[in-house]
């Protein structure tokens, strides 16, 4: 077959496509955005028919993946990390029910929190769900895993995670590509009560999760990715797991490794092989990106006393990404640095696009908030986030998906009047809608600003479900029309937008504003253009 | 044989152009490849890297460890001097004169360019200017990579190869504005080396 350069998130797409998928579902998130618009810009896809359409949010991508992998086909679900948080319901009940087609479960951890607000690792979710996990260390890897990992899902029953971290994901390397397999055809399962979690029925589903634990740690032990290489120093053995064991290898180019090394790539901790490593080796340094979740493990199940050295001794950094020289430097080596960077050298962080609506929008509400002490603004994730920066220091809040009109009410309901959230057109189909519904049911003092730019902006301009619905959804959820209000966030309206602002701010009830206008990011978009003109937006 | 760059600039100045057409060219010569990108929140205006290494020899990190890359390649001259840690004592500093302002506190340029001088091997020049000279403004990024194109243990028509295949959708037009951009940046660093 022939060999593709492609990104870590691609070879996934294309090793799933490869490896028989019907469908792959998620919402966009980096760093794992790229592996969906793989698939969407793929041929084979459109002429296979394979279901490649953005979902409203994580948790309904992982339900509509199960819905498939139910009717006996192939799914795959991707998200970043804390994209997991709110698919997490879903996941762990999955593992319960169990597949029938295979089902691929793929997050994208983002240590360093490069664009990100925390750096959780995903490998505690799968070992909470009980449920293997691949951590692929290169592209070839990550393509062969998506690839197979449907058949391991099926074989094993239940749904298997595949980790990614940054450095994979956005990394471009040369891919040798395996023979198609063509989809599932598709059926319902042996059991029909098998997806019924009634605890009559999840209790026996629980026991089988339980008992298929020890073929799920044979195939771990048995995988092709988990290398036990032997040494010749054993006062030290190396366990590194997924992308470390490159920065490892990388460090050993010119001069031998003469310990022993476990190369880990597939969980559940195939304890045979980890258990010969500490009889055999005086200590055991864990190199992992992430968590120090091997690190804690070792320190649980071992029966002699081993000393473990990793994250928790300080031999590598407990937070951010791994990288070669943090690896050389757990192992004595002299990393030779260069030059300084310069004092002269300033910082220059992301921020909004010049021409931008958001833009506008904040110059707006500073203006309608002026007369108001600080503090009371909630927003949310997304490019508008950046209004946090100077020149602007609009918002005092960004923590997840929705949050910024659920802590607006609830800071209403502490007595913080006014009280506002400035949030997107996309965040606010993915997890903004329940929250507003709260506030309309308490007829809460809030003023949701609704920044609607008709797409997924930060990620590069997806699909927004909420274009051309915006004022229908809010009204259907119980806002008066009268304080839905929309406008165009330009220069020139900067006081009848000021105006509106202050009016909908004072009135003591739920209210939306609607700065509306194209992201100039997306303007290139001929589909979208034509279709916002269509719409009379 | 391996050649390590960093790629530096601002998100919005279009590295990964550069980054595609050194990948071609890689391809072109059988190398093995990796090259480690930024995307998401940084690309809005905010200092942006690319790791790329090429060698003949499996390459194993994604990351190039600091204190051994070949070249910085950077198309915005604080930017060039951001990564100056990852930069091999035998390294070159191939810049871009030509300043991307979106901060207040841009430092002055002059001594940019003083700090630029005291990195020992390096190459700075305008590429926008010789970009406009030629009349394709939009072409500075191939004058950029023309200028870093003689530190690379890859064959110059490689690059023009590179450029070919990637630009050949827009026409023979875009191609060839691309292949004199990459000649004429060629042209400044061996004259200026």
């Amino acid at each position: 077959m022939d060999k593709l350069l492609l990104l870590g998130d691609e070879a996934v797409a294309q090793g799933a496509m490869d490896g028989g998928m019907s469908g792959i579902y998620a919402y966009p998130g980096t760093p794992s955005t790229e592996i969906t618009e793989y698939v969407q810009a793929s041929k084979y896809a459109q002429e296979q028919g394979i279901h490649r359409q953005w979902s409203a949010n994580e948790k309904t991508a992982m339900e509509a993946a199960l819905g498939m992998s139910y009717s006996g086909k192939r799914a795959m679900v991707c998200m970043k990390h804390v994209g997991l948080n709110v698919a997490a319901d879903p996941f762990i009940n999955s593992a319960i029910t169990g597949v029938n087609g295979g089902m691929l479960v793929v997050s994208a951890d983002d240590p360093s929190m490069h664009s990100s607000q925390n750096e959780q690792d995903s490998r505690f979710y799968g070992n909470f769900a009980m449920v293997p996990i691949l951590e692929p260390s290169n592209q070839q890897e990550a393509y062969d895993m998506a690839y197979a990992g449907f058949e391991l899902s099926e074989r094993l029953q239940v749904p298997v995670l595949l980790r990614l971290t940054t450095r994979l994901a956005h990394s471009r390397s040369g891919v040798a590509r395996r023979d198609v397999k063509p989809q599932n055809q598709g059926g319902l399962p042996a059991n029909l009560r098998q997806f019924v979690l009634l605890p009559v029925f999840a209790r026996q589903n629980y026991q089988r999760l339980i008992t298929s634990q020890v073929p799920m740690e044979q195939a771990s032990a048995d995988s092709p990715y988990n290398q036990y290489e032997e040494g010749e120093d054993y006062k030290l053995g190396i366990i590194a797991a997924g992308i470390a064991y490159n920065y490892l290898k990388e460090n050993f180019q010119d001069q031998a490794l003469k310990h022993p090394v476990l190369k880990l790539s597939q969980y559940p901790l195939p304890h045979k092989l980890i258990n010969k490593m500490l009889d055999e080796c005086d200590q055991v340094l864990v190199i992992e990106e992430g968590y120090p979740f091997i690190e804690e493990h070792l320190k649980g199940f071992q029966e002699k006393g081993t000393p473990i050295k990793g994250k928790l001794d300080g031999s590598l950094p407990r937070t951010g990404e791994l990288n070669p020289n943090h690896v050389g430097r757990a192992f004595g080596l002299d990393s030779q640095e260069g030059k300084a960077v310069p004092e002269i050298v300033q910082n220059r962080p992301p921020a909004m696009c010049k021409g931008c609506g958001h833009i506008e929008a904040y110059n707006a509400l500073n203006q309608a908030l002026s007369e108001y002490s600080q503090g009371r603004v909630f927003s949310d994730i997304g490019c508008y986030t950046l209004g946090a920066l100077p020149p602007f220091e609009a918002i005092n809040s960004c923590v997840d998906m929705g949050a910024s009109v659920t802590m607006a009410k609830g800071a209403a309901d502490a007595g913080l009047t006014p009280s506002v959230a400035v949030i997107g057109d996309s965040t606010f189909t993915h997890s903004g809608m329940t929250g507003l519904l709260d506030c309309v049911l308490e007829n809460s003092p809030v003023t949701i600003v609704i920044s609607d730019n008709f797409t997924t902006a930060m990620t590069g301009g997806q699909d927004s479900h909420a274009l051309g619905r915006l004022e229908r959804i809010c009204e259907g959820l119980g806002v008066e029309r009268e304080h839905i209000r929309v406008f165009r966030p330009t220069k020139k309206n900067l006081d009848e937008m000021t105006q509106i602002m202050r009016e909908e701010i004072a009135y003591e009830g739920v209210s939306v504003v609607i700065p509306r206008r194209q992201c100039i990011q997306t303007m290139k978009n001929k589909k979208l253009v034509e279709r916002v003109k269509e719409l009379g937006l | 044989m391996k050649t390590d760059i960093v790629l530096a600039g601002v998100g919005g100045q279009g590295i990964l152009s550069i980054a595609a057409t050194i990948g071609m060219a890689a391809l072109e010569n059988d190398l093995y490849l990796k090259q480690a990108e930024v995307h998401g929140m940084s690309q809005r205006g905010g200092a942006v890297q690319s790791h790329m290494r090429l060698s003949d020899q499996p390459i194993y990190s994604d990351l190039i460890p600091k204190g051994s890359a070949d070249i910085i390649l950077s198309v915005e001259p604080m930017e060039s001097l951001r990564y100056l840690p990852f930069l091999s004592p035998k390294g070159w500093l191939v810049t871009n004169t030509k300043t991307y302002r979106n901060i207040n506190n841009y430092p002055d340029e002059q001594k940019l360019l003083e700090e630029i001088e005291n990195c020992g091997q390096y190459i700075a020049l305008n590429a926008n200017d010789i970009a406009s000279n030629m009349g394709s403004r939009r072409s500075s990024n191939m004058v950029m990579l023309g200028a870093a194109s003689p530190f690379f243990q890859v064959p110059f028509e490689s690059f023009k190869e590179g450029i070919r295949k990637i630009f050949a959708r827009k026409g023979d037009k875009v191609v060839n504005v691309n292949l004199e951009a990459l000649e004429a940046g060629r042209d400044f660093a061996e004259k200026n080396r």
